[in-house]
This record gives structure tokens, sequence and C-alpha cells, in this order.
């Protein structure tokens, strides 16, 4: 999304991720564990949090470059990776830890299928936060400046529209929504170190990419095509080429389609 | 309304526009001429806020406002119909307008506006829930003006507003210039490379050339000039 509106890959993104995971982390040790209100404190705060993290790295680190080239930005994201990944090691620990248990878990059967609520809690919290987002961007007025700011940012300024304005909220906005997937994926993979967010934002390349750069259902559509590419792999005898199979779906929608399977290649009418 | 006084502005090395000053009073409206790379556009940039100028004064309604940030001229009341439409093509008509009305918050207001901008261009009403970059470059040119009166203008600068338009449609838009000027009393610097049709619209005229005015005058006037007639107006 972020890319939808400024045209550059925020290459710290899966690193606001972590960081959204551990201050689910140390927001889990304060409320009470399992609890759903508990999940939701723990889900809303580290959200908040990450959405004025990303404020305060577009406005530091990105704001002062917009206008230059875009590599000098692209550059720029992967030095904040790397700065948030090793002062995580400083703040964190490089150790992993176990991620607490926020919301209430039970397994239950359905058939021959064994599922957790945490599960259910992961997809559900995955939908709402979906459609919330199309909500924002679609019916708002701040998410038609968004579109409006990523079509054309000289156009919104003529009708009034302040694009720093704009940015930082789309910064908060996508930095939320990454806490978020840092939170949903530490409930189900409970061991958390600063490095985790590296495979998992490779991965969303890959899935962003592959539906369509920019686009947010098609993003969803990769994500769910990659994951499912990915399953079959890893209960096949090539399971160890499953990483290496994400990055070979990369290779070959970029060679063959370069717009993503839901997106179109831009021909602008003069 | 508008007073421009000893505008500088380059790009990098290169001068676009090496000292211009015109005043343009409240009711009328007022051409600015020139062939390509006169600096035309990049006098409306300048005064809108999208270019710096280098130095130089621009003072809208006795404020000065050369150093303000764009939003903030548009909420003075000084709208900017960009060259070549900028239209927000993945936008419908009606998020268009509604775009327009940025900020504008009185809801009353923008449901009259809009009447109006229906009311002089009944095309965009057919077309309310088209996506915008489907429109032809005559409906374009309409939303555009829509879009800005929607943001209660007092000045609009209309950058070619003839530019790659069907013959037909270019004097509509230029009925409707002329209406808007008459009945909602709005101010409007127009900038033209068809000499002809800005003169015969306006009431007074700068010549641009290669970032001077080398003539102003009465558009009446200008009309017969023979000079100018040999450059602009085609013999």
């Amino acid at each position: 999304m972020v890319y939808g509106v400024l045209r550059f890959i925020n290459f710290a993104h899966s690193d606001v991720f972590m960081v959204g995971a551990f201050v689910g982390f140390y927001l889990g040790k304060i409320v009470p564990e399992s609890t759903i209100w508990g999940g939701l404190i723990v889900l809303f705060g580290a959200m908040l949090a990450c959405a004025l993290l990303g404020i305060l790295i577009e406005r530091l680190a990105y704001r002062p470059l917009r206008g230059g080239p875009t590599l000098n930005v692209l550059i720029t994201a992967i030095g904040v990776s790397l700065l948030l990944e090793y002062s995580g090691q400083v703040f964190f620990g490089a150790a992993p830890r176990t991620f607490p248990q926020i919301f209430p878990s039970r397994n239950f059967e359905l058939g021959p299928l064994v599922f957790s609520t945490n599960q259910l809690a992961v997809i559900l919290i995955a939908v709402l936060l979906m459609v919330a987002l199309e909500l924002i961007v679609h019916r708002t007025k701040i998410g038609t400046a968004m579109r409006a700011v990523s079509l054309n940012p000289k156009a919104a300024q003529l009708v009034g529209v302040n694009n720093d304005v704009v940015i930082s909220f789309t910064f908060g906005l996508g930095s939320a929504l990454a806490a978020a997937g840092g939170i949903l994926y530490a409930m189900n993979y409970p061991s958390i170190d600063p490095l985790m967010g590296v495979m998992p934002g490779l991965k969303a390349f890959v899935a962003a990419v592959l539906g369509g750069i920019g686009n947010i259902p098609g993003a969803a559509l990769g994500g769910l095509i990659l994951g499912i590419v990915e399953t079959f792999v890893n209960g096949s005898q090539w399971s160890t080429y499953k990483d290496a199979i994400a990055f070979a779906i990369l290779i070959i929608i970029l060679l063959f389609r370069p717009a993503g399977l839901l997106g179109r290649v831009t021909v602008e009418k003069v | 309304m508008l007073r421009v006084s000893d505008l500088h502005v380059s790009y990098g090395a290169i001068n676009a526009l090496g000292g211009i000053s015109f005043e343009i009073q409240r009711g009328s409206i007022v051409t600015l001429i020139g062939g390509n790379g006169a600096g035309k556009t990049t006098t409306l940039r300048t005064v809108s806020g999208l270019l710096r100028a280098k130095s130089g004064k621009v003072e809208f309604d006795g404020a000065d406002i050369t150093a303000l940030a764009p939003h903030k001229i548009v909420a003075r009341g000084l709208c900017h119909v960009p060259e070549g439409r900028m239209i927000f093509s993945n936008l419908s008509v009606e998020e268009n307008l509604a775009m327009g009305a940025y900020l504008q918050t009185d809801a009353v207001r923008n449901a009259a506006n809009r009447d109006y901008i229906f009311s002089i261009f009944p095309r965009l009403k057919e077309r309310i829930h088209q996506t915008a970059g489907t429109l032809s470059g005559g409906e374009q040119q309409m939303l555009a003006i829509g879009r800005a009166l929607m943001g209660n203008p007092k000045f609009l600068m209309l950058d070619e507003p003839s530019l790659g338009i069907a013959p037909r449609l270019i004097s509509t838009i230029f009925e409707k210039i002329v209406e808007i000027n008459k009945t909602q009393g709005i101010t409007i610097l127009l900038v033209e490379q068809n000499a002809n049709l800005a003169l015969e619209v306006s009431s007074y005229a700068y010549c641009l050339e290669t970032g001077q005015i080398v003539m102003q005058g009465e558009s009446k006037q200008l009309r017969a000039d023979p000079q100018l007639k040999a450059t602009y107006l085609g013999g």
C-alpha cells in the first residue's frame, strides 16, 4: 500500500512487523493472558506504537529525500531496515523469546481436521483488517486523498491536499498493519527474535509482486497462492526447496507478467 | 487582486522567467499569451506554489503568498486548473469533484456548487459514476474546471483549456469560462496558445516571450496590432 501511494518499496516494513511482535510481547506480560480483551489491548497497543514508529521513520528518513531519485530512498529504506534489526538486537536481545498466549486458545475437531482457535483468530483478524483497510481507502476522505496523491501528487496539491499529512497517514496506517501482522505471526509461530521479519518480508514482497504491486486485493491473492504453493511443496519430497520455489515464482512473474496477476499495465491517457 | 512583481524563476541553471510583473483586477478576465516555452505555465505554477520563485513577489488579495505551500494558497481561494487537466484518472467523476472540495466543510455550499457545475456541464452529470480517465478530452477539461470550482475560488487560473480538445467543444468551454466570470464573479487568468480565442474573451492581455513580457494592453487593441498579428494570429 505504501508502494501504491509513494512508488517505492519500504524495506523497513518487515522490521516494523518485528517491532510490532516485540511490543506485543512486552504488552502481553502486563495484561492478563488468554483473555479476549487482553489480546485486543496487545493487538491495538502494538498497532498504535508501530503507527507512531512508521510516521517517525517517514519524517526522519524518507521525507528529506522526497523529490530526489527513487534509488536514494530505496537504499535508505535498506539502511532503516538494518538499523531496526540491529537496534532490536541491542534492546530486545538476540536470543529468541517465547510469545505469550494472548488470546484464549482451544483445539477443536471438525471431522478429521484439528483447528486451534488461534488459527481462526488469525484468519478472522486478518479479514477484518483487510475490510477495514478497503473501507478506509475507498470510503473516507483521507483514503480518497491517498489515492489522489498516488495518482497525481501535483494535482492533489492543487485541490488543497497537504501531501505531507497524507503521506504520514499512509505510513502510520501501513505500519499499524505491519504490527498487526507481527502479532498474528507470533501467535502461530510463538518464537520471536529481531531478525524474524526478514523472511516474511521477502515473502510478502513476492506475494505483492505476484498479485500486482500496489494493489491491495492483489496482495491478498498473491499471499494466498504463495501460501498454498509453499504448503504443497512442504508436504512433498522437495520441502527443502520451499523458499527457493517462492523466489522462483517471483522471477517467473517478473519475466512473464511484470504487472502481476491483478495488476494492470499503466497507460496514461494524455 | 493578484499582483506579480519582478518574478524570477529558474529550473537549475535555465532561467524560465526573467523578472515579469503584471497585475489583475478583480472581476476581469486577463490572458497570458505566447508561444511554446515562453514561460506561461511556469508563471501559473509559481503563482499556485508548485514552483518556488528565485526572487520576486506574488501578492493575492493584498497578502504575500510567494512562499506559501500550494494547499494554503488553494485555501485562500486561488485555484489552478493545470495544463493537461491532471484529473484523477482512476477516480470517478464524483470522487474527482469531491476531491475539489477537499478543504470545503460546508456541505450545503458543496451541494450548491455541484449543482451549478452540473448546470453548466450537463455531460458531467450523465457520467457521474464513470471513471474519469475514460472521459473524452473535452469532458476531462470540464471536469478539471468543475473540480476547481468545487474549491470556492475567488480567482481561477486556467492553463491551456483548449489543448487537445475537439474544436466543437472548445467554443462551449470558452463560453462557459465567460459565464463563470460573469455570473459567479470569479476573476480569471487564462493562459492560451490560441491567441485569437484568448483575446476574444479577455479584457486585458500580456504577451510573454522567453520569460519576458514583451507586450501588453487591452485585448481589443492587441488584436488589431500588426506585429502581434504577424507573430501569433497567423497574419
